[in-house]
């Protein structure tokens, strides 16, 4: 008897049914994205080979969480730099002429240059965690190598019986290739 | 942007021309590498028999004990700011033009911190002791000194590599993904794994976008911080020629200066060795020789104001100072510095020699050239002619080690540089098409 690995059903998901349509111009893909939100589609994915504003107004996506990532390391940054500087002064005090042990002002430098560093750094972490990690899906969806390149594309999980009323709709909107997957 | 290239530029000719970069390049590329790489041969050398025979061999000798390594290290640092200027700030800026430079200027970046970062473990002599720097206490229980520049300068550059290293590799990530969709072979297996599962979906630009934009907003202050930290390496001593308050700006225009000249040195031999004339014009090169003739001009006020006030401040060891600089032993480097830096440029006032890429590249070899010399006369002619034990001050000389290991310095930056262009896309995929005019039904309308 084969046993069936339980990592495939992590790392291979089967694949999600749907229809991938293929277009050549950006404001037919603008045109399908709002025919498909209109006939109640939400889970849709679109591939482009470059961010639009035009596509992202369609969508009508909210702001990425990434930013509060950048606001909360920036923040963490700020405050390690100031804890080591002045842990690292009082927890040795060299006293030189009356002057104080932990003096804000050098420290400012230190602390600028960790507020920057835990940004940027959770920043990734934001980016990572959000688009390249999270979307699990993604790995089931499918996809076409000319989306980096030259053409955009969507992508609309469904049910085997409504895939052709997808496909119709997409064809209307001007795509150049729809295909069943 | 658009009209500045011709209309056979497409998305689909960007990822083409872009992919072509790295198939076979040709024997003046392996020629370049190859020189590179015995350049460094010559840096290791030099690097072994000053570990075996001690930093005697690089001439040290009081008061000069700062000399060509703490010189090729502030050279270094300053030729990565532009490369962050020129990703960063005209990117917050929505300045179109930099798509098509800007990773070859961000790249620089990165190898050429790499590179500075040496200099100082060089300099310390016992380089097995290099952990030293990091703020651990020592067996007393002492921690480092965080009132001095050089702990400032230690976090300052360890910040900026890391910052710069980061915004570059988010960059790459979208156009690794591109070359992988049309590599074949080992490289399709390379770019599946380094592109880490990009596809350019909806909710991945939504990330990426706003990612990429706080990152560019994060790397903005390092621009301006780094360089005015390692200034303050100088300016937070005593020394007359180090102890100016205009040490910060003063530093940054230069570092900004002498990196846009090493852009334009880099890009021209890439931009004939890959073919990328389409996409890299002489709009860009007129642009970055515009940049280099803005700072060129504040590098130049700077050399005034610096001989101005050690005039009218009336110190006498200050004017002392600067006398020596301009007319010293050490008159050839100074005058070098003030030719290369601020008389030369002139030239680019004049559009045939802003649009002439041969004149361009001759002019940025030499500001290369005025800016290390710039750095040699703040750093080892302000403190041979230092004022304090003036009867104990001897003759300085560069030694051949300095020289091997500077010469090694190049070898290794342009080493990285090298197979860097030959194995990831050396100018941006995505960015580039995105200031092209979107493919449009009927008609294509200008972005």
């Amino acid at each position: 008897m084969k046993l069936v690995n339980p990592l495939t059903a992590i790392f291979h998901p089967p694949p999600t049914p749907g229809v991938l349509a293929v277009f050549g111009h950006l404001d037919a893909t603008v045109d399908a994205i709002g025919q498909l939100r209109k006939g109640g589609h939400t889970d849709f994915t679109v591939y482009s080979p470059i961010p639009r504003h035009e596509i992202e107004d369609a969508l009508d996506q909210p702001v990425s969480p990434v930013r509060m990532f950048t606001l909360i390391g920036g923040i963490a940054g700020c405050a390690i730099g100031a804890w080591i500087t002045l842990y690292m002064s009082y927890d040795w005090p060299l006293v030189l002429g009356g002057k104080p042990v932990g003096s804000i002002p050098p420290y400012v430098v230190i602390m600028f240059e960790m507020t920057v560093l835990f940004g940027a750094l959770s920043t990734i972490l934001g980016i990572a965690f959000n688009a390249l990690f999270a979307a699990r899906r993604l790995g089931t969806v499918a996809y076409d190598p000319r989306f980096t390149n030259d053409k955009f594309g969507i992508f609309v999980p469904s049910e085997l019986a409504r895939q052709g009323q997808v496909e119709g709709l997409l064809r209307g909107a001007g795509a150049e290739e729809v295909r069943r997957a | 942007m658009a009209g500045t290239q011709t209309s056979r530029v497409t998305y689909d000719f960007v990822t083409r021309a872009i992919a072509r970069t790295l198939g076979h390049p040709g024997k003046g590329y392996y020629a370049l590498l190859g020189t590179a790489v015995a350049l460094l041969g010559v840096g290791i050398v030099c690097l072994l028999l000053l570990l075996r025979y001690g930093l005697g061999l690089a001439g040290y000798s009081h008061p000069v004990y700062w000399a060509v390594y703490i010189t090729c290290f502030v050279f270094w640092v300053g030729i990565a700011h532009s490369g962050t200027l020129i990703s960063a700030i005209l990117f917050l800026f929505r300045s179109g033009w930099r798509t098509a430079v800007y990773r070859t200027a961000e790249a620089m970046t990165v190898f050429a911190v790499m590179t500075a970062g040496l200099f100082p473990l060089i300099h310390i002599g016992r380089q097995w002791y290099f952990y030293w720097l990091l703020p651990y206490p020592n067996e007393r229980g002492l921690w480092p000194n965080f009132k001095s520049p050089l702990i400032w300068d230690e976090f300052a550059i360890g910040t900026y590599f890391t910052v710069s290293t980061v915004f570059l590799i988010m960059g790459l990530i979208p156009d690794i993904a591109a070359v992988r969709d049309v590599a074949t072979g080992w490289r399709k297996k390379l770019y599946a794994v380094t592109g880490l599962g990009w596809r350019g979906t909806n909710e991945q630009w939504r990330h990426y976008t706003r990612g990429y934009l706080y990152l560019a907003a994060l790397a903005t202050p390092l621009v301006l911080s780094v360089h005015s930290v390692v200034s303050w390496d100088f300016a937070m001593a005593i020394v007359p020629g180090w102890h100016a308050t205009i040490f910060a700006p003063y530093f940054v225009a230069g570092a900004i200066y002498s990196g846009v000249a090493m852009v334009i040195t880099l890009l021209v031999p890439i931009r004939k060795l890959f073919h990328l004339e389409e996409l890299i014009t002489v709009h860009h090169f007129q642009n970055l020789a515009k940049l280099c003739l803005l700072t060129g001009m504040i590098v130049g006020y700077a050399y005034c104001v610096e001989f101005f006030t050690a005039w009218f401040g009336g110190h006498p060891d200050e004017r002392a100072a600067f006398w020596y600089r301009a007319f010293g032993p050490f008159w050839w480097a100074s005058w070098t510095m003030f030719i290369c830096n601020a008389f030369l440029p002139q030239l680019l006032w004049f559009q045939q020699i802003r649009t002439n890429i041969l004149a361009l590249f001759v002019i940025s070899i030499f500001v290369n050239v005025g800016m290390w010399f710039e750095r040699y006369v703040i750093i080892v002619v302000s403190l041979a002619g230092e004022p304090f034990e003036r009867f104990a001050n001897a003759v300085y000389n560069p030694t051949w080690a300095d020289w091997g290991i500077m010469a090694g310095s190049f070898g290794w930056f342009f080493m990285w540089f090298l197979l860097f262009v030959k194995n990831f896309p050396a100018v941006s995929i995505s960015e580039v098409k995105e200031v092209l005019p979107a493919p449009r039904r009927g008609k294509a309308v200008a972005a």
